[in-house]
This record gives C-alpha cells, structure tokens and sequence, in this order.
C-alpha cells in the first residue's frame, strides 16, 4: 500500500504549526504513518476484523460459500457504487440517487426484452446507458440549474423509485431468460461481482490518480474557480462524475438482479447507496472535497460487508449494528479531520 | 468624474515606446456588468520585454481589465492586437495557447495537488492517456532551478507552502508555458518584505531574460517603480496616465491619488 500517495512529509512550511520534533517513538512512527497513508487505518481495521471474525468463527466464516457471500453479495455492490461517489465527495458533489438507479435498470431490462422483444445485449446496454442518462440529469439540475445536488439527487431519487414502483405495480418480475448466460458472467457466478468489484478498483484506481480526468476532479472539488481559471471545464468534470455514479448504479442493479435471480422493486434504494458513502467516509474520503480515495473505499466496503457478515454468522443480532456503522462514520471522519492537519503540519 | 470624458481614439500622448515593439495593444476596451461600467474605452499597449505596472484605486478596473486580456471574460466591445494580429479569446486556453498566461490573485494554485501537478495544470504530459508523472517532475525541478526558485520538493502538496512559494510556483507555471505576454495581478499582495523581494527578484530575473513581456498590478508605487519600466494608472475604468518609469516618480503618483481622494471627498460634501 505504500506507493499509493506519494506523500513527502518534509516539505514543512514555516505557517505550519507546532511540531513536535525528538526522536519518533514506536507509537510516533505508527501515527507518522496513519497521517500520511489515508487508507492506512481502514486497512488496519479490515484486517482486525478479518482475523477476528476468521478465527473465531473459522469453519463457518472462512467457508467457500460465506467468503463469497461476504466478497461478493454485500462488499461488491457497495465497493462499485462507492467508487463512483468518491469521485463525486471529491468534486464535492453527492449522489443520493444511485441506489433508485440500481433499483430501476433491472426492471428496465426485463420491460425491453419481455414486453418489447429486444435481445438481451442491446438491452443490457439501454439499461445502463439509462444511468447515463440520469448522471446527466443530476448534473444539469446541479451544474447548470445550479442546485445543491444533496437536492438534486434527492427528487431525482423518489422519481426513479416512482418510476420503478408504478411501471412494476410493485411485483418483483423474473429474470429474462435470455440474460441468464451474460449474467453468470456479470453477476451470478460466485465469484462475478467481487471479480469485477476489483477491476473496476483497479481501473479508476488509475483514473483518479493517474489520468488528467482524475486530476481535474481534485482540482474541481479542491479550488473550483482556480482550476476555472486554469481552463478546466469544472461542469463537464461535474457531469461525467455524476454520469459515471449512475451507470455504476444501474451496473451493480443488474448484477444483484442476477445475483438473487429476481428483480426485485425492494432491492437497492437509500440502504446501498448509503453504504456506499459510509465505505468512502470511513476509507478515507473527506467530505471536504478535493481528497478522496478510491482503495480506501473499496476496504471501506470490505469492513462494512464483514461486519454485516460477521455478526450474521456469530448469530448476533444484526440490530446494533447500525449503532457500529453510525459510530465507525463519525470516528473515522474526526480521524480524517484531525489526521488532515497532522498532515498540514508536515509532521512526521 | 463629473463630466462624461470625450474618449480619445489614440492611446493617451506620453514618452512612450514605438507602436512597431509593441508585443500586445489593447484598443478601446469597455467593459459593462449590467448598470455598472467597469472600463471605459481603455487603450493599453506593452512593448516587447518591457514590464508595465497597472496601478488603480480599489474598484477601477485592473483585474477585469487583466481578466478580458486572458480570455476569462469577454469585453463588451473592444480589440485586442497580440504581435500586430487582432485576436479574440473565447477561453483561458485560448489565450494561452495564443502565448498570453496570466496570474490571479487567487493564484488558481490547487492545495491539494504537488507542486508538479500544479506547475503541469491543464497542459499535462501524458503516455497512453496515462499521466507521464516523471517527465513532468523533471521538468518542473528544472524550470524551477532555471528561473531560480527555490522549493523543498516538488513532490510536496502546495498546501505546505508558504505564500511567497506559492506565488513564485503559480509566476513560474505561467512562464514555464512559453508565455509571451504575462499578466500579474498584484503579486505581491498579502505577502512580507522578504517573499515581495523574492518575487521582485522574479520579476527582475525575467525581464533580464527578455522573453517575455510583463503587465503587473501593483499598490505598492515604490514596488512599482522599482522593477516597472512603465505605469499606467487605472481610474474609474479609464487609462488616465502613461509615463516610462524615468519621467515619474513616487511623488507624482502620491499626488494623483491624494487629488483623487480630495475630488471624492468634496463630492460627498456637495451631496451632503
């Protein structure tokens, strides 16, 4: 994990605060780290809870069928829609709407090829270009009508949800057969979601930290009017962003559509989107804008789904659960918060 | 400002530099925000390495005057000649491309980003649409050494930087993109005696190159005149001064704003 920020610490400025020099103790080096590496703690608690739920429950945790379950039933579709709204908190927008994107591109699958005969591909393809669609929405509301987009997202959230709930008379619908082959690859097989959790990581790993859109989107959410004024279109970061958390939305629909083999009008909604923005915050992306990361977010959701998990397979009740959740935003926010200004510090 | 002044077509008479080494002429710019007239038929030319100090009471035009010459807004009417060719900017990248850079006040420096990245914003290299973060960390030390600025690293987040780094970052970034013409809007606004003389340093650096061409909003005359070759003095959205350096002094600037202060001041007693 070390080279993923690229941080120096010995650029200390004289406006930077009291630093507290002398030799690092183990305690100092092991902060000096958590400061400079923003997913350092949440992969620490990844671990813990890994090992903790691992050996202690090892038969049932470690199980074949509980670890996919684990990867890729719950982490998956939270890691995939986070990675869109990391994008969005750095540009210092939100998405509250991904998850009713989820909800309705499935159903808009099965209307196309069951009502309108269309093969499974081009409506695959419809179905997610239907996300598109609503990212552009959230970002003329928000970019060109100037909304907040917490707004935005909201109504175009209920729309989305009315939409689905009217058209399906709120009766789930079966998969449509003809999708059954293509969704063994992109959502039923075991291991599928996890799979593609991770390449999708991987590559807007990259597009974050190593490509001119990921640049932008930090400069977008970091110094809007500066990066303005260096000629980059800030609107047109805005939109893709919020095109791209759409499309991921109906991505990870369709894939828990084949998952559960059945479309669902109860599936997706708040709870995954919210997920998703728990698993950025607790990885590391501050809600400030301008800092955000994309590992950080995907063991964000490796935490989130090993403790829905974990506690599942230890037969606690999963009712605290949401106390744990609630708890592990808020201490991982003031971490983020006060690790920032460690970092302004230059402390090492 | 009582009167409406009839405006003149030429740019006012004054010991200035032949119109043939003039590297940019601005003619007749206006500029309107709704009801409010921010610049009035403003003429304006920078010759060829020379440094001109913009100078203007708060409110008389010099950042939007600075803002239509780098392509952020558009004038209300108006010409811009760069190197005797009319242009016209649509955008910031335009006029960049065209040779013209400026530095805001705001600097459009991105804390959160290094040095590099900053120095690289919007002209980055890359290599199979991946950015090519090594050539571009070279570079940047180099430019840096070259025009003399001192950083720790260019790794470091610019948010660690002092404001005296930042600026000569953000003076750098803007020469280092090949600018013929560089507009500077009060460099050396906020910022202490040592960080100004590195600044100044800059400015001077620069202009011994002879490269490129500088417009540079000051305050401070003494600033001004030690490192302009000319000023120009903003009032109300009119140019209604031009003297090279040599046949101005701190004085007569002093008097000119003394006399516009004591013009505001029995306005008000009038209205009164």
């Amino acid at each position: 994990m070390s080279e993923i920020t690229e941080r120096t610490p010995q650029a200390v400025s004289p406006a930077g605060g009291p630093s507290p020099g002398s030799a690092p103790s183990p305690l100092g080096r092991v902060l000096g780290v958590l400061a400079r590496q923003r997913e350092a703690t949440v992969f620490i608690v990844a671990v813990v809870l890994l090992l903790y739920f691992g050996i202690k429950y090892n038969s049932t945790f470690v199980s074949q069928t509980n670890l996919s379950n684990l990867l890729s039933e719950t982490a998956a579709p939270i890691i995939v829609i986070a990675i869109g709204e990391v994008f969005l908190l750095i540009c210092g927008e939100i998405d509250l709407s991904a998850g009713f994107v989820f909800t309705f591109a499935p159903f808009l699958m099965h209307y196309l090829i069951d009502f309108y005969g269309w093969p499974a591909w081009p409506a695959i393809i419809v179905a997610l270009l239907f996300g598109v669609v609503v990212g552009w929405f959230n970002g003329f509301l928000t970019v060109t009508m100037g909304l907040p987009s917490f707004i935005t997202t909201l109504g175009t959230g209920f729309i989305l949800l009315g939409l689905t709930l009217t058209t399906s008379h709120a009766y789930p619908a079966n998969i449509p057969a003809s999708t059954v082959g293509i969704g063994r690859w992109l959502g039923a097989g075991v291991w599928s979601q996890f799979i593609i959790a991770i390449i999708l990581t991987v590559i807007f790993y990259l597009v974050l930290n190593r490509t001119r859109w990921g640049l932008y989107t930090i400069a977008t959410g970091g110094n809007a009017l500066g990066a303005r004024e260096a000629g980059i279109k800030t609107g047109r970061i805005k939109y893709g962003n919020f095109m791209l958390t759409s499309t991921l939305g109906a991505l990870v629909g369709l894939q828990t559509a084949w998952y559960t083999n059945t479309i669902d009008p109860s599936a997706g909604g708040y709870q995954p989107m919210f997920y998703a923005v728990t698993a950025a915050v607790i990885g590391g992306t501050a809600m400030l804008g301008g800092q955000g990361t994309i590992i950080g977010a995907f063991l964000g959701g490796i935490v989130l789904a090993t403790l829905i998990n974990g506690l599942n397979v230890a037969g606690i009740s999963a009712n605290p659960l949401d106390i744990v959740f609630g708890a592990a935003i808020l201490l991982s926010m003031i971490a983020n918060v006060r690790l920032a200004r460690l970092r302004a510090a230059g402390r090492n | 400002m009582s009167a409406e002044p009839t405006p003149t077509p030429d740019p006012p008479a004054g010991p200035v530099t032949d119109a043939q080494g003039d590297v940019l002429r601005v003619e007749h710019i206006s500029k309107r925000f709704g009801a409010v007239r921010a610049l009035h038929d403003v003429n304006l030319h920078l010759g060829q390495g020379e440094v001109l100090g913009l100078l203007g009471d708060n409110g008389a035009g010099k950042s939007t005057l600075i803002k239509i010459i780098c392509g952020f807004q558009p004038a209300s009417s108006g010409k811009i000649f760069l190197e005797g060719q009319e242009v016209t900017f649509k955008s910031v990248d335009q006029a960049r491309a065209a040779g013209i850079d400026c530095v805001y006040q705001d600097l459009a420096l991105i804390n959160e980003l290094t040095v590099y990245h900053n120095m690289f914003l919007n002209r980055e290299r890359t290599r199979w649409r991946l950015l090519a973060n090594r050539s571009m960390k070279r570079t940047a030390k180099e430019q840096l050494d070259r025009i003399g600025v001192n950083i720790p690293s260019v790794d470091a987040e610019v948010a660690k930087l002092s404001g005296g780094q930042r600026q000569a970052i953000a003076v750098a970034r803007a020469v280092t993109s090949n600018a013929k013409v560089l507009l500077l809007d009060e460099p050396l606004a906020a910022m202490g005696a040592k960080e100004g003389a590195m600044i100044l340093e800059l400015v001077k650096d620069l202009k011994q190159q002879g490269q490129v061409s500088i417009i540079m909003i000051m305050h401070n005359y003494g600033q001004a005149l030690e490192v302009c070759d000319r000023i120009n003095l903003l009032q109300h959205g009119e140019i209604t001064f031009d003297k090279l350096v040599k046949d101005t002094s701190v004085q007569e600037l002093n008097d000119i704003v003394i006399e516009e202060y004591r013009r505001a001041l029995q306005e008000r007693q009038q209205a009164s």
